[in-house]
Parts: structure tokens; C-alpha cells; sequence
């Protein structure tokens, strides 16, 4: 089925099991992380630990990424299988913005001189809500505090710095920082047009497969910032009362062999970075990753930089709730 | 299918009271179902009692005296512009060659749903628009899109005009019926002989006499100009959003707690839409009072020169408008690279189709099976109806009329909330049959009200000649009731499969979320994907019931090619 939001199919979860559907439930398979994670994990309406009942759990790269057993300073503790990557990126039009910006400061001088040709999606939007922890992480007098529940006397100095810095910004986005995309893949038929120059994604690989979509120009590509970009991993999980429990973990299962990894590695397909640790794989799958085209509009590894964990799931509820009273009403 | 037949007209007041059950059921259930948890209760959430906090909730939330504020004022703008430049133009083009054309028109903006429209128009006046890119560089100057919010704007502009592309060609429509029905070209002479001015002798004479019949569909409009949902996810402001939009973005919220502000907001909107209707019938009675002493004072004159030229033109703007929005969404989706400030893509190619042909074929089944079902189980009813009230006599009081048209003027959002916490505990929720009957509520009033005059107009001595050649009641409705109301029958049917074929909300509730038609994936879509598939899915959408009309245009057409009396009037 089709949801415009996972929170859709966590509500429908929820729903099912005030009305006491304990089993035959209308969803197997939930792509899922972040507060919907949380939720789900705090109501036990999850299914498991499912993780290491699967054959290829093996090769997750837990050292490397621990974004794969942490989701947003939350324990996954097996409840939710990693399936990929996903890191915060900026896509630029290199034809308008020919040098990439290094910080998000920079990007609050440059959309100054550059009225109109930034945004960030709407901060419902969890893309547009990491757009606020992304300067978060630039701004914040000490980055360590991000990690822990956020209180009162380290959210103060933390969010002055960073509304300060938006006050700056804002009126120079697009539509005067009055209305926003309401979503990330939102933002790109605005760059096509040429209403955008500068947008934020989540995907390192987005630019270059919505170049060979035609959904971006040839010119599109992608940087990050000089002090390391947010990145989080996308999980999959198995609400307690599915009706397709074997289905959904072999599905599961399939999602993170080498040859469904690569695939959805292959910046043709979707772009989608691996959760694997490539070095424990047998070489045959080695090797299908090693074969994946290389595309000028796409970061990959080193360039990428290590991701910067995510935020406790507490800053993110204080930003979106301060934002919108500051900017909502 | 004659036993069928006999077997639905033998007891035929019962199958008309099972016929208001079916219908009324769902919509009264609802209705309870959305009031309860907005005053607390909702055992399965915890809301073991009665209390006001949903509305503490509803009140608290950031933005709700815009939503409010939004809804009531694109809800009666839309509703006034729609009502004057329908009225406007029957006025100003009655007797001239532009209102047989604009009815020409009609049937193709009716069928096309209104999501598919109101995608297809902003496609035509967003910043990067046809429009836009028609007029740049070479008058603009515009290399890019210039920073403006036509679409999505602040003040509401693009919903209001967005639902005037189809209430006004609507309520058009259902002017033309209603003249049909009323001496009007006799009445107009008359007064023209008394020296009255065209324009003016139309609003004195005529507009009286047929407006009884305009009150019930200008207040299906209002009802659903206030509460219209997928249009003003397409068109409206994000942020804040009108009322219903925002109702719906906490039904789907992970947090279920929101389920109660969300049904006192949907009360809230049933409220809104009450006093909006109350607010219409003090109007009628003010412009009543007015009218007639306007009226009694004689005046003559009204030659309304400045009218007779602005109302077809604003008209046939409006007409022009939408066919733009149709021929942009068939382009886009077989366009190429196709940058701004490009008048046209720079090639056309299938790609689009062919890449999508898998993801559509199932929303398109789906939106094909349950516009059909609906369609036939409506069809039956009230054939079932039609023929009960003929052999016996009966006619529908103002009752029964009004009870059919209750789901078009209760706010579809007040009662589908309800009716989906009941459809779970009948484990119905997500089926394809809640789908379908869900659809039915809609497309039976539609189905009935097409039908319903054709029917009643019809000749009775055929009949009467077939009963005295010794044929029984079943055998005159099957050889020479059906045979003659053959075309009337296919445009009730293709008026149902449009109906059907646009209903987003319903599609929505009561199939969960899981069932998906080309209505709900485009809406989705509409969010901000690649326009050329959002063309694709819009496009699709709206040749479904364009292809019905076409259908029921040719298959009488075809059938009788060599009956000189069957033709088309």
C-alpha cells in the first residue's frame, strides 16, 4: 500500500491494537526509524528481536556503522533490521553554484546574496527537521549534548545560537521562508525549473539517479560540509499482530543479501548506500559492489566523510515544537 | 435477469426503505462515531469518559484560527464566484451560440475529476508554468521562475479558482436541467414585450422560477467547497492548511492521542458547514425580499452591455482553463527534457508510460472495479426505485430527496472518521467491499438525480399500449422502458463511474490507506514528484469517466443508427 508518511502505517498498528487485533494484522512490514521507531519500541507493538534469526544479519556492519544497532541514541536491540544508509547531503546545480559550501553559516551568507534559491522541506517533514539538527551540530556550544535527552538548561544556549542563525536565513529562502516543499523529493522538479540552486537531501546518491531520471539537471551535484553531516540508517520492522510474520522476514532477509544491497547500491536502481560491511563479505559479493558505475554526481566513502550520529529524538521534538511557534502561527 | 427484476420490483416500498438504510446507515453511524471521541469517548483509545478536553486540544493547536479562517473563506468564495458566473452567464448568453457551445463543454469538465483538474491547473499557473513559460522570456524576462506563490498561496486564491472550474460549469449543468423544466423562453418574451432588457428580463422572470431547483445543488457546493479535501491538498497552503486538510493530518498521525482534537475538528467543520448553510438560507431570504421589491418597482432597462460581454468571456475563460489543464497533463506526461522557460517539451516520447505501465495498471483496475460496482449496485437501486414509484404511483417526498442528498451536504470527513472506526470492528476496513460502499453514497444521488427526471418524462402510453398487447409488468420495463431510456440509463451510468473515479476521501477512509485508486496515487503524488508521472496518473484518472461519457454517447448512437425517433434531440 502506499502511505505519504510512515507514521501512517504506525497509526494504523496503533489503531489495530486499541481495537484488539492481536494477530492478522493489516501490516507485515514497516520501513521505519527515528520517533516512529520509538514509539512502536516504548508500546511494544513490535514483533521480535528479529534480527539475528536472519541469514544475512551476519554481514551488517555494526562496528562501522553503528548507526545500524543505535537509531537516533535508541538501542534498536535486534526489533528492527538495518536495510541501508542514509546521510545527509546537499545537491547544488554546479552550472549556478559553481563552488560547494562548506558549512551551514556559509549557506546563510550565500542564500543572502542568492535571494530565493535555498530551502529546506517543511519542518513536518522529518527532512526539514534535520536541516535544523544538521546547524544544530555547527551551532550547538556543545555538540556532546545532542546525544543526551534534551533539558532546559542545554537546549537554552543551543537554540539561540540556532534560531539566530535561521532569523538570519530565513527571509532569504525561497518564497521569503514563508512556505516551504512539503517534501525532500519535493524540492527537485523546483531545481529543474530553476526556482532552486541549493537543496538538502538525505540521500548521498539522489543527485545522480534523478539525473538518468530526468528529474534533475545533468549539472546537479552533491557536497557536504566540513564539519560531517548527520547520517542515520533506515530500518525495517514487523509489527507485533502481522498476519505474515515468515513472509515478512524472509522479505526482510532478502533486503540485506549482498545481491539485493548491491542492486539497491547501484546509483541506476535507487543509490541507496549499503549497510554491509563490505570487507566480511566472500569475495564473489565483494565484487558486485566493486562493479557498480561510478557517477560524478554522487559522493561515495571517503568523501562522504564519517556520518555524525543522530540527535536524541527529544531535540528533535523541542525544534519542530519551537519552530512552529515561532514560524507556525 | 427478468426473475431478478421481478424479484426487485414485487415489494418495492420495503426496497426503497433497504435502500435509505444502506445509505443512511453508514452516514449516521459515522456521524456518531466522529461526535463521540470529539467529547472524550473512544474505549479502544483509553477516552472512557465524557469531557471537552479534545476541544482544549483542538483550540491549542497552532494554527487552527487560520485553517478556520481559510476554510470558511475559500469555501464561500469559491461557492459565490461559482453561483454568479453560472447565473452571470445564462443571463448574458442565453439565446447566443456561446451557450450551446459551453454546454458542449460541460460534460468533459464535469467527468474529469477534481484532483486531475486541479493538478492539471497548477501545471498551468504555478510560477514555472505553461502560462508562465508562454510569456518568457521575450515579455518577462524571466530566465527562471519568478519567487511568487501562484499556487499553494497564502491567500487561497488557487483553491478558490481551482474549484471554480468545476462548481461553476456544475452548477451550469444543473441550470440547464432546471430550464428545461419551466416556460422560460415564453416567460422571457413576455417580458421582453413589456420592455424589459434581456439581461434584466432573465434576472427578474426567469431566475425566480428556476432557482427552487439550483437550491440543493448550490448547497452540495458550498458544503463541499468548504470540506473538499484532495483539491485543497493540491492547491492549498501547506502551512496553514484549510481545516479538513489538517483534520486529516492528525488522523494520520503516528500519535493517536490526535485522534480527538481531530474529531472535535471534524465536528468543528460539520458546525462550520451548517452555519455556512444557515448563512445561504437567510441570504435567500434577504436577496428574496430585495428581489421582490426590485421586481414590483418595474424598472426597465437592463440591456447590461458590459455584463452581456464579461460573463461569457469569464466563463469561457473558466472552460479554457480547464481544457489547457487537461492538454498540459497529457503533455507532460509524454514530454522529454522539458526545462523552463521551454513553451514545449523538446520531444515527446512514451518513456513515462512505459517506465510506469506496472505501478498504474493496479490503481487503474482497482478505480475500474469499483467504479463499476458502485455504478451497477447504484443503477439497480434505483431502477429498482424509478419503477416501483411508476407502477404504484408514488412519488419521493421533500424527505426522501433530502436524505439522498445528505451525503453531499454533510462534510464527508464528519462521518468517514466514524464509519472507519466502525468498519474495523467489522473487519471491513481496507476490503474492496467498504470501498464500494462507501462509493455508493455518493454515486446513487448522483445516479438518481440523472436518471430520475428522464425517467419520469417518459411516455406513458408505450407502456400503457405494451400492458393492453397482453405484455406483464416485468416485460414492458425490460423491452420497452429499458430500450427507451437506454441513453438516459448509460449517461446515469457514466455520470456514476465519474463520481466514482474521483472520490478521494471516501477511497481513502474506508479503504484504509490500502486501497489504492488512481485518485489516491495521484493526490500522493501531488506532493512533489516528477510532474511527467504525476501527468501520467492524472491523465489516466481523468480518461476513465471521459471514456464512460464517450461510451454512453456512441452505444445509443450505434444502436439506434436506424431509428429515426431514438435519436438525440
Amino acid at each position: 500500500m502506499r502511505l505519504r508518511d510512515t507514521s501512517e502505517a504506525v497509526a494504523r498498528v496503533v489503531a489495530e491494537k486499541a481495537a484488539g487485533r492481536a494477530s492478522g494484522g493489516s501490516v507485515d512490514l514497516i520501513w521505519i526509524n527515528g520517533p516512529n521507531f520509538l514509539a512502536m519500541k516504548e508500546q511494544g507493538l513490535l514483533f521480535g528481536p528479529v534480527l539475528d534469526r536472519l541469514p544475512n544479519a551476519r554481514f551488517v556492519d555494526r562496528e562501522g556503522k553503528p548507526a545500524t544497532v543505535v537509531d537516533f541514541t535508541v538501542p534498536v536491540e535486534g526489533l528492527a533490521v538495518p536495510w541501508r544508509m542514509a546521510q545527509v547531503v546537499f545537491i547544488h546545480d554546479a552550472a549556478r553554484v559553481p563552488n560547494p559550501l562548506r558549512s551551514m553559516a556559509a549557506l546563510a551568507e550565500w542564500a543572502r546574496a542568492h535571494p530565493g534559491r535555498t530551502t529546506h522541506p517543511n519542518i513536518r517533514n522529518f527532512l526539514g527537521v534535520t536541516f535544523l539538527k544538521q546547524a544544530l551540530y555547527e551551532l550547538a556550544p556543545d555538540r556532546g549534548a545532542l546525544l543526551r535527552p534534551a533539558t532546559e538548561s542545554m537546549l537554552r544556549p543551543a537554540a539561540e545560537a540556532l534560531w539566530a542563525w535561521y532569523d538570519r536565513l530565513r527571509p532569504h529562502l525561497w518564497r521569503g521562508g514563508r512556505h516551504f516543499p512539503e517534501s525532500g523529493p519535493a524540492q527537485r522538479p523546483l531545481m529543474l525549473d530553476g526556482e532552486l540552486d541549493i537543496f538538502i537531501s538525505f540521500n548521498p546518491a539522489e543527485a545522480a539517479v534523478a539525473i538518468a531520471n530526468g528529474q534533475l539537471p545533468e549539472t546537479a551535484r552533491t557536497f557536504v560540509l566540513e564539519g560531517g553531516t548527520i547520517g542515520n540508517a533506515s530500518f525495517l520492522a514487523i509489527p507485533f499482530n502481522a498476519a505474515h510474520v515468515a513472509a515478512a522476514m524472509a522479505t526482510a532477509d532478502f533486503l540485506l543479501s549482498a545481491e539485493a544491497q548491491a542492486r539497491a547500491q547501484d546509483p541506476r536502481v535507487l543509490g541507496s548506500p549499503t549497510v554491509l560491511d563490505l570487507a566480511a563479505l566472500p569475495p564473489e559479493d565483494r565484487a558486485r559492489f566493486a562493479a557498480l558505475p561510478a557517477s560524478p554526481a554522487m559522493l561515495t566513502g571517503a568523501a562522504l566523510g564519517r556520518p555524525l550520529e543522530e540527535p536524541h529524538p527529544s531535540w528533535m521534538t523541542r525544534i519542530t515544537a519551537e519552530w512552529e511557534r515561532r514560524y507556525g502561527g | 435477469m427478468g426473475t431478478a427484476i421481478r424479484g426487485l420490483s414485487r415489494c418495492c416500498a420495503p426496497r426503497r426503505r433497504w435502500t435509505l438504510a444502506l445509505f443512511l446507515g453508514p452516514v449516521l453511524a459515522g456521524l456518531l462515531g466522529t461526535l463521540l471521541p470529539a467529547f472524550g469517548w473512544l474505549p479502544a483509545l483509553g477516552g472512557a469518559a465524557l469531557s471537552l478536553d479534545p476541544w482544549r486540544g483542538l483550540l491549542e493547536a497552532p494554527g487552527l484560527a487560520r485553517a478556520v479562517a481559510l476554510t470558511v473563506l475559500t469555501g464561500l468564495a469559491a461557492t459565490l464566484i461559482s453561483f454568479l458566473l453560472a447565473m452571470g452567464f445564462c443571463a448574458a448568453a442565453q439565446g447566443m451560440r456561446a451557450f450551446r457551445w459551453a454546454q458542449a463543454m460541460l460534460a468533459p469538465v464535469l467527468a474529469t475529476p477534481h484532483a486531475a483538474l486541479a493538478i492539471g491547473f497548477a501545471f498551468l499557473i504555478a510560477p514555472s508554468g505553461w502560462v508562465a513559460r508562454w510569456i518568457s522570456p521575450w515579455a518577462t524576462g524571466w530566465e527562471r521562475p519568478p519567487d511568487v506563490a501562484t499556487v499553494r498561496d497564502e491567500a487561497g486564491l488557487a483553491l478558490v479558482l481551482g474549484l471554480v472550474l468545476k462548481e461553476a460549469p456544475y452548477l451550469l449543468l444543473m441550470a440547464v436541467a432546471a430550464l428545461g423544466q419551466v416556460p422560460a423562453a415564453q416567460a422571457l418574451r413576455v417580458a421582453r414585450g413589456l420592455g424589459y432588457g434581456p439581461v434584466m428580463a432573465w434576472l427578474k422572470v426567469v431566475l425566480p422560477m428556476i432557482y427552487p431547483q439550483l437550491r440543493l445543488p448550490l448547497r452540495a457546493v458550498l458544503a463541499f467547497s468548504l470540506s473538499v479535501v484532495d483539491v485543497a491538498v493540491v492547491l492549498g497552503l501547506g502551512q496553514p492548511p484549510t481545516l479538513a486538510v489538517l483534520v486529516l493530518r492528525w488522523l494520520s498521525d503516528r500519535d493517536l492521542a490526535l485522534w480527538f482534537p481531530a474529531a472535535a475538528g471534524s465536528v468543528l467543520l460539520l458546525v462550520l458547514v451548517l452555519a455556512a448553510l444557515a448563512l445561504l438560507s437567510a441570504l435567500e431570504g434577504v436577496a428574496a425580499w430585495l428581489g421582490r421589491r426590485w421586481v414590483e418597482k418595474g424598472a426597465r432597462g437592463g440591456d447590461a452591455v458590459l455584463l452581456r460581454g464579461a460573463a461569457p468571456a469569464l466563463f469561457g475563460l473558466a472552460l479554457l482553463a480547464s481544457a489547457l489543464a487537461m492538454a498540459g497533463l497529457l503533455l507532460w506526461s509524454f514530454a522529454g527534457p522539458w526545462r523552463f522557460p521551454e513553451t514545449l517539451p523538446a520531444a515527446l516520447t512514451s518513456a513515462t508510460w512505459q517506465r510506469q505501465v506496472q505501478a498504474i495498471t493496479d490503481p487503474a483496475r482497482t478505480t475500474l472495479a469499483v467504479a463499476v460496482l458502485a455504478t451497477l449496485i447504484a443503477l439497480a437501486l434505483v431502477l429498482a426505485c424509478l419503477e416501483a414509484e411508476s407502477r404504484h404511483g408514488l412519488r419521493p417526498g421533500r424527505r426522501v430527496m433530502a436524505i439522498l442528498w445528505l451525503p453531499l451536504l454533510v462534510p464527508q470527513l464528519a462521518f468517514l472518521f466514524g464509519w472507519q472506526v466502525l468498519l474495523v470492528r467489522l473487519g471491513l476496513d481496507g476490503t474492496l467491499v467498504a470501498v464500494v460502499w462507501a462509493h455508493l453514497l455518493f454515486v446513487l444521488p448522483y445516479v438518481f438525480l440523472s436518471l430520475a427526471d428522464p425517467w419520469r418524462a417518459m411516455d406513458p402510453r408505450q407502456a400503457r399500449a405494451a400492458a393492453v398487447l397482453g405484455a406483464g409488468p416485468c416485460r414492458v420495463f425490460l423491452a420497452v422502458k429499458l430500450p427507451l431510456m437506454l441513453r438516459p440509463v448509460l449517461v446515469a451510468a457514466a455520470v456514476g463511474i465519474a463520481v466514482s473515479a474521483g472520490l478521494y476521501l471516501p477511497t481513502l477512509f474506508a479503504g484504509a490507506g490500502r486501497v489504492a485508486t488512481l485518485t489516491t496515487e495521484a493526490v500522493t503524488l501531488a506532493g512533489g514528484a516528477d510532474r511527467r508521472i504525476l501527468g501520467a496518473y492524472a491523465t489516466l484518472q481523468a480518461a476513465l469517466p471521459l471514456l464512460a461519457y464517450a461510451l454512453a454517447a456512441a452505444i445509443p448512437a450505434l444502436l439506434h443508427r436506424n431509428r429515426r425517433g431514438m435519436r438525440a434531440a
